[in-house]
């Protein structure tokens, strides 16, 4: 089962990730949007550690919930209201349950999916985040391994992808032969998943 | 003066000088609209082009009277911030709507209609309509 910590650590592993990565979503971001993305999602989700350390909340649920607030409120780009939806989204399925399992966190993160493309009016293909997460979603009830892999290998496949959605789209056939910085920065969240779970192990 | 309570009027740019631009221009054009609470939200807090939650709050609440806020946008994180923060439920104002409509053209309609003591949905509706000016 997965408790409040598990969802910290996984908060705190994707920060350590972004900040790892950030100038490659930057660069990612520079070729085809407003070389903002590594940044952003940098302020963003160290808002989020701050905050998770301030108010420790105490359920699975509330750490998500908390976590898409601050990004809402911090990211200063579209990446803020959509990743901010996504957190909360999932947050809320996940409801006041102390420990939830993979199952439930893998139904919790498809309704926070279906949230993203309800918002960003994105379906798979389009060369966006849906990209990365759909697979991942997909791939969930084979284990967190399994999520990572489909994730980063949507992400890789949105290259050859002309963009539909977003700044990326008014570049037309342009935007062909980059990879999508959101989907890129969304296989990060989701390889987080392991990165978490092996912190428990270790942890134990 | 009358104490009829107005519409709100939120404008929500990626820029600063814009949402302050189009807010001058809007009750500037609007015969009387002195009285029409228009709040800018443009930039990020820090003054860069952007989307901000925290200024799309505030702006919201400066122009709450209590009878509903239209709240217009530019485009990209600016919809999806303001849709985002109306999901939210507790960061807007009760009758806080987001208003879809050119910004410009769509902003001084809704500070317009505002001024003559019309509701929330009629401020919407002329706001909505500015898609349908046509300019040749």
């Amino acid at each position: 089962m997965l408790d409040a910590d598990f969802f910290r650590r996984w908060m705190a592993a994707t920060a350590a990730s972004v900040d790892r990565e950030a100038d490659r979503l930057t660069a990612l971001d520079s070729a085809i949007g407003d070389a903002d993305h590594g940044s952003n999602m940098q302020r963003g989700f160290t808002a989020v550690m701050a905050a998770l350390e301030k108010e420790t909340p105490g359920t699975p649920g509330a750490v998500l919930t908390l976590a898409g607030r601050l990004l809402i409120s911090t990211v200063g780009g579209a990446s803020g209201p959509l990743y901010g939806t996504l957190l909360r989204r999932t947050g809320k399925a996940l409801g006041d349950a102390a420990e939830v399992s993979e199952e439930q966190l893998a139904d919790a993160l498809r309704a926070g999916v279906d949230g993203v493309m309800a918002l960003g009016k994105a379906t798979p293909g389009d060369k966006t985040m849906i990209d990365a997460l759909v697979p991942a979603v997909d791939a969930l009830g084979d284990g967190f391994a399994a999520a990572r892999s489909a994730a980063e290998e949507g992400a890789v496949a949105t290259t050859p992808l002309q963009a539909r959605k977003g700044r990326a789209s008014y570049l037309g056939e342009r935007s062909i032969g980059h990879q999508d910085p959101g989907a890129t920065s969304s296989a990060l969240l989701i390889a987080a998943l392991g990165a978490a779970a092996g912190g428990e192990a270790r942890g134990e | 003066m009358s104490d009829e309570k107005l519409v709100g009027i939120v404008l929500v740019s990626h820029s600063a000088a814009v949402a302050a631009s189009v807010a001058e221009l809007a009750k500037g054009l609007a015969g009387g609209a002195e009285a029409v609470p228009v709040a800018a939200a443009g930039g990020t807090e820090g003054g860069d082009l952007g989307t901000s939650a925290e200024l799309i709050s505030a702006a919201a609440a400066a122009a709450d009277r209590g009878v509903g806020v239209a709240v217009l946008m530019d485009l990209g994180s600016a919809v999806l911030t303001v849709k985002a923060l109306l999901a939210e439920g507790d960061e807007l104002p009760d009758g806080a709507r987001l208003v879809d409509a050119p910004f410009v053209e769509g902003a001084i309609a809704a500070v317009v209609t505002a001024a003559t003591g019309a509701d929330l949905d009629a401020v919407e509706a002329a706001a909505a309509e500015a898609y349908g000016y046509r300019k040749g």
